[in-house]
């Protein structure tokens, strides 16, 4: 066996600890949740998080369809803010064409896995996105 | 000097805006500063404090200015906050003429962008050979377009889109026609960088940027600044009824940011701020939305307009949509909003929006709009957003003496 040969995009992702899903920072005092590194909770200025599972599944609270972004991005693609029971998380939406007649307000939509692609030493960068439930 | 809740716009001006091949950030900025005190009938000398802001800059645009223009060893604030840096400058002098400190001070606002791409794909940091973690977020690699977008357009439709999902009866064509307002009213704007008017059919058909926002209905980069001179009121009384007269009263001076709620730091929320500014403005200067004679509001895309109207309570929660189509806002209804052209068509140089806003509202508080004035103005209100999050909200009144 060689080394991980997959490694997750962002350190709020799970890969392997069952079907992937996302870890957010919970403030242990007022309940706010976060996914970045944190120094103090921005809600209450607590001090204390504990680390909690996100619900894969959620509603679909807003998106836009990107057309014209930076050199290096593939366009057209939908960038989104998804409901996931309560805890809003941005993403993008795949496996559904980018147009306004696919891509609803209000949908549900399911965590899905995408490939980044492979560095040099031949490890794969996995992402999470949203899928159509 | 003593203190004083009575602060005044003495003098104010902006350039055109739009491309200025021949004239860098400095010549424009000396350029507002000196039509600024000339309108105010004052010099350099006279100034007790100065606040710049240049997003673009170097850090050091008020001193840069001041080498120019007039170093009289004035203490010199260099602000910055986002799309807000203008509303800041002001607010800075403001506070420094509130507190007694001076009884006249000068804020100025400058940027060239003209040509700059950074509103809408700006750049993404390259991947590198080996994937390192890296950031708040621990990515192995730039996010943009793998989670979310980070582009100015595509955020702020996904503002938009989120009031059209929280409340219904918005679309695309809604949006679209705020721009067509919009473009409209800068056909009266000789210093708007874009003084075109466009049909429904060629905002929605133009280039699309980040749905809903096509081209037109985005904030135009361009070239410009703007600069005003704040006066105390017990300095005012002490100079000529002209100045007097033609002198506009600031009766409101706020900055929020934005209070943390769920989401917030995964969509920058833009309502709470403004709305908590927005109060915060209306109580201090004793006036209601209903009041106001003119809005000059922050509609760096279209889809932002839209939600500042519920923001700053010019209509029901909810009911932004129904308020648009009722006409309200073009120039000829209830409440005027963006009679300018706004920063899709006038045009966006970022640390100058946040003054030029006010010496819009000031024009029409002087009667001095020429065309486009709104007849009998008496209050107006200008409002700003810098992402990040900050608001700057300013309520004007005409002079009491102007209007006897």
């Amino acid at each position: 066996m060689s080394v991980a040969t997959q490694i997750p995009f962002v350190e709020y992702l799970v890969l392997d600890d069952g079907a992937p899903h996302l870890v957010a920072n919970e403030c242990t005092a007022c309940g706010a949740r976060f996914f970045d590194r944190r120094n103090a909770c921005a809600g209450c200025s607590g001090t204390d998080f504990r680390p909690v599972i996100v619900a894969t599944e959620g509603e679909l609270r807003s998106y836009t369809i990107v057309a014209f972004a930076a050199p290096g991005v593939d366009v057209p693609y939908v960038a989104a803010i998804v409901d996931c029971g309560g805890t809003s998380v941005r993403g993008n939406i795949v496996n559904c064409p980018p147009d306004p007649e696919h891509v609803k307000l209000g949908m549900r939509v399911r965590l899905t896995t995408t490939s980044v692609g492979t560095d040099q030493a031949g490890v794969e960068a996995v992402n999470y996105a949203f899928e159509p439930a | 000097m003593s203190k004083s809740d009575d602060v005044w716009i003495l003098g104010i001006s902006m350039t055109k805006f739009g491309k200025h091949l021949d004239k860098d950030t400095v010549d424009l900025g000396a350029e507002a500063i000196l039509a600024a005190l000339r309108d105010g009938g004052v010099g350099m000398k006279d100034m007790g404090v100065m606040a710049a802001g240049c997003l673009m800059g170097r850090g050091s645009i008020a001193q840069e200015l001041q080498k120019q223009v007039g170093q009289t060893g004035i203490p010199a604030y260099n602000v910055s906050n986002a799309c807000a840096t203008g509303a800041t400058a002001l607010r800075t002098v403001v506070m420094a003429v509130k507190a007694g400190e001076v009884d006249m001070g000068l804020a100025v606002g400058v940027e060239k962008l003209a040509g700059a791409g950074l509103l809408a794909g700006g750049t993404r940091a390259a991947d590198s050979d080996e994937w390192t973690r890296s950031g708040r977020l621990g990515a192995v690699a730039a996010i943009d377009g793998r989670i979310g977008t980070e582009t100015m357009p595509g955020v702020f439709a996904q503002i938009g889109q989120e009031y059209a999902h929280k409340y219904g009866g918005v679309d695309f064509e809604t949006f679209a026609r705020i721009s067509e307002k919009n473009h409209s009213h800068s056909t009266l704007n000789p210093l708007a960088a874009y003084t075109k008017a466009m049909s429904l059919e060629q905002i929605m058909n133009d280039l699309m940027i980040a749905y809903p926002n096509t081209r037109p209905m985005c904030s135009a980069n361009c070239d410009g600044a703007a600069a005003a001179v704040v006066v105390s009121g017990e300095k005012l009384r002490t100079m000529s009824l002209e100045q007097q007269r033609r002198a506009v009263k600031i009766s409101a001076s706020i900055l929020t940011t934005d209070p943390w709620e769920e989401a917030c730091q995964v969509l920058p929320n833009i309502n709470t701020l403004t709305r908590n500014a927005a109060k915060q403005a209306y109580e201090q200067a004793g006036v209601g939305p209903q009041d106001l004679s003119l809005v000059e509001l922050h509609d760096c895309f279209a889809t932002a307009e839209l939600v500042h109207y519920d923001n700053l309570m010019l209509c029901e929660e909810g009911g932004a949509g129904d308020f648009f189509r009722s006409g309200a806002t073009w120039r000829d209804g209830s409440t005027p909003v963006n009679v300018s052209g706004g920063l899709q068509s006038k045009g966006h140089p970022i640390a100058a929006t946040g003054i030029a806003n006010i010496w819009e509202v000031c024009q029409h508080l002087r009667d001095e709009g020429g065309p486009r004035q709104i007849e009998g103005a008496t209050v107006g209100l200008a409002h700003v957003i810098g992402l990040g999050s900050a608001c700057g909200i300013h309520i004007l009144e005409k002079s009491a003496l102007a209007a006897a």
